[in-house]
C-alpha cells in the first residue's frame, strides 16, 4: 500500500517560502502601483498577530479541494466550474437593525485596511487546512452602517444566479446559501470578511469576490460569495441547520467532544499531512473566543 | 465479447476462448486499483486517504453489481460465457473490499481498535459496511471447487448472502453521504432492478 507520501505540487508550482516570507518588503516597493487602481490583482496585507504560525497549505490544496455546492457537491467541481461567475460588478447590501443601511460596492470594500490573517480552517467532514487569507475584520464594516440596539444577529447570503452556478441548478440545499452570527461573533476580532488569499484575489472557487472567515466554527459557516448582511433581532436560519437540524446546529463551533451524529469530531487530517491531529475545542482558538459560551451548554447548542 | 462468440467455431477450441475471455477480464478489472495508484502516486489527490477510501468501496460496490448483473444477462441474452466469469468477478468485489476495509483500518484509524470498535458499534454506516464485509468473507473462503462440492445444496443456499451484502452496500454508502445522494441513488436503483428481475422471474415461474 502507499505509505509513502507523495509530492503533491511540482517544485515549479510553489511560491518559494523566502519571497513568499518577503512579500511585504516587494509590496512595499510597488505599493505606488497598488494605490493606482485595482486593475493589479495583488493583494497586499498588513500582518497580524492573530495569525498561526502554523505553515499554510499550498495555493493548489486551498484552490482545489473545496466544498462549494453552488459548483457542485464533489470537492474537485468548484475548482472546474467557478470559472463562470461573473465577480464584477458586485455590491454587497448591509441592512435590517441599523441606522444607515447602505450597498458596498466590492471597491470600497478592496479598499478597506487590508491585513494577512493566517487562520486553521476545520471541515464538518473530518479534514483540515491553513490559509493565509487577506481580509478585514467584519466588525469594521458593521460599525460603518450604526447597527441599533434591536441588532442581536446578523444574516448572511451568497449571490443566487443559477445561469453562473451550475450547482443552484439542482435542489441539493435551498438557495441561496444562507448562514448567520450571534452579534458578539460577528463582532469579534477573529471573524474577518476575506477578499483575498496568498496575496492576491480571491480565487471564484474560495468565494470570491468576499466572504466571511471565522476559524473557530466549522467551514461552512464561512459562507462564500456574499450579496446581502442584515442585522435582526431573531436568530436567522442558516441552510444547513435548515438541510439536517440534527446534525448541524446554529453555532456549529468546532468542538471534539460533540461528534457528528455519524463520525468522530475528536481528530482531524489536516491536508497534506499523512497522521491525524486531535483536534482542539474551538480550533485552537479557544483563549480568544470561549468566554463567547461561557454558560452554555455547547452540546445542546452544538 | 460477441465477436469472440462469433469467432467460436468448433468446441474443440472452447477452453482457449475461455481463458482468453478470463485473462482479459481479470486484467480489466485490475484497471481501477491501477488508476487509484496513478492518482495518488503523482499527487492529483489532495487528499490521498479519502480518495483512496472512496474509489475502492464505490469499485466493491461495482463489482458487487456486475457479479450480480451475471445472471440475468445469461438469462436475457441466452449467451453461457458470463456466467464463466462470475465468480471471478465476484472476488474481485470482495478484493476491492479488502483494500477499502484495510484503508479504514490503516490509513484512517492507524489501528486504534478501541476506535475501531467504537466506530463500529456507534455509526450506523459504520456497523452495516463491517457486516457486509464480515458476510462477504465465507463466500470468498467457499468460492473454490472444493468447497461447491463439500457444500453441495448448501453452497447455492450460503452464496445467496451476496444479495444482503450487496444491500449492506448500497445503504453504508447511503448513510455515510452528507447531502448530495446521487450516487448512491444510482448504485441503489441498480442493485433495485437486478434484484426486482430474479423477483419477477420467481413470480413468472412458479
Amino acid at each position: 500500500m502507499l505509505i509513502q507520501k507523495p509530492a503533491d505540487i511540482a517544485p515549479s508550482e510553489i511560491t518559494p517560502e523566502g519571497v513568499y516570507f518577503n512579500r511585504r518588503q516587494f509590496m512595499l516597493g510597488s505599493a505606488g502601483l497598488l494605490l493606482s487602481g485595482e486593475t493589479l490583482a495583488a493583494l497586499a496585507g498588513k500582518k497580524s498577530t492573530l495569525s498561526t504560525s502554523d505553515k499554510p497549505n499550498s495555493l493548489k490544496e486551498i484552490t482545489t479541494y473545496n466544498n462549494y455546492y453552488e459548483f457542485g457537491t464533489d470537492k474537485s467541481e468548484p475548482a472546474m466550474y467557478a470559472g463562470s461567475l461573473k465577480t464584477r460588478p458586485w455590491n454587497v447590501v448591509v441592512d435590517g437593525e441599523v441606522g444607515k443601511a447602505r450597498s458596498f460596492g466590492i471597491e470600497e470594500l478592496l479598499k478597506q485596511p487590508l491585513e494577512e490573517r493566517i487562520y486553521r480552517l476545520r471541515c464538518v467532514e473530518g479534514w483540515s487546512m491553513v490559509v493565509p487569507w487577506i481580509g478585514f475584520p467584519l466588525a469594521s464594516l458593521l460599525k460603518q452602517v450604526a447597527p441599533n440596539s434591536r441588532a442581536k444577529y446578523v444574516a448572511f447570503e451568497t449571490l443566487q444566479r443559477p445561469a453562473e452556478m451550475p450547482g443552484q441548478r439542482s435542489r441539493v440545499l435551498d438557495w441561496p446559501y444562507r448562514e448567520g452570527l450571534r452579534m458578539d461573533e460577528a463582532m469579534h476580532p477573529l471573524t474577518i470578511l476575506a477578499v483575498g488569499l496568498y496575496n492576491d484575489v480571491l480565487p471564484n472557487q474560495n468565494g470570491a469576490p468576499i466572504r466571511l472567515v471565522v476559524p473557530w466554527k466549522y467551514g461552512f459557516k464561512s459562507i462564500k460569495s456574499i450579496v446581502r448582511i442584515h442585522l435582526q433581532e431573531q436568530m436567522p436560519a442558516t441552510s444547513w441547520n435548515m438541510a439536517n437540524a440534527h446534525e448541524y446546529g446554529f453555532y456549529s463551533n468546532v468542538n471534539p467532544d460533540v461528534d457528528h451524529p455519524r463520525w468522530s469530531q475528536a481528530s482531524e487530517r489536516r491536508i497534506g499531512e499523512f497522521l491525524k491531529r486531535k483536534t482542539l475545542p474551538f480550533n485552537g482558538y479557544g483563549d480568544q473566543v470561549a468566554s463567547l459560551y461561557r454558560g452554555m451548554d455547547l452540546r445542546r447548542n452544538f | 465479447m460477441t465477436t469472440l462468440r462469433m469467432k467460436n467455431p468448433a468446441a474443440s477450441r472452447q477452453p482457449t476462448r475461455f481463458n482468453w475471455l478470463k485473462i482479459t477480464v481479470f486484467l480489466l478489472a485490475l484497471l481501477p486499483l491501477a488508476r487509484a495508484a496513478w492518482i495518488v502516486l503523482s499527487g492529483m489527490a489532495v487528499n490521498p486517504v479519502e480518495f483512496i477510501t472512496r474509489s475502492t468501496g464505490t469499485w466493491t460496490l461495482s463489482f458487487l453489481l456486475i457479479t450480480l448483473a451475471i445472471s440475468p444477462l445469461r438469462q436475457l441474452s441466452g449467451w453461457g460465457w458470463p456466467l464463466r466469469l462470475r465468480r471471478m468477478l465476484g472476488l474481485y468485489a470482495f478484493f476491492y473490499g479488502c483494500l477499502h476495509f484495510t484503508t479504514y483500518l490503516w490509513l484512517d484509524q492507524f489501528f486504534d481498535w478501541s476506535g475501531i470498535l467504537h466506530d463500529i458499534a456507534k455509526r450506523p454506516f459504520i456497523t452495516v459496511g463491517f457486516a457486509a464485509m464480515l458476510l462477504m468473507t465465507p463466500l470468498a473462503i467457499t468460492s473454490t471447487q472444493g468447497w461447491m462440492r463439500r457444500l453441495k445444496r448448501n453452497w447455492g443456499r450460503l452464496h445467496r448472502l451476496v444479495y444482503p451484502v450487496a444491500m449492506l452496500g448500497v445503504l453504508h454508502y447511503w448513510w455515510l453521504v452528507k447531502k448530495d445522494l446521487t450516487q448512491p441513488l444510482l448504485y441503489g436503483t441498480a442493485l433495485a432492478l437486478l434484484l426486482g428481475w430474479r423477483l419477477y422471474r420467481r413470480w413468472r415461474q412458479p
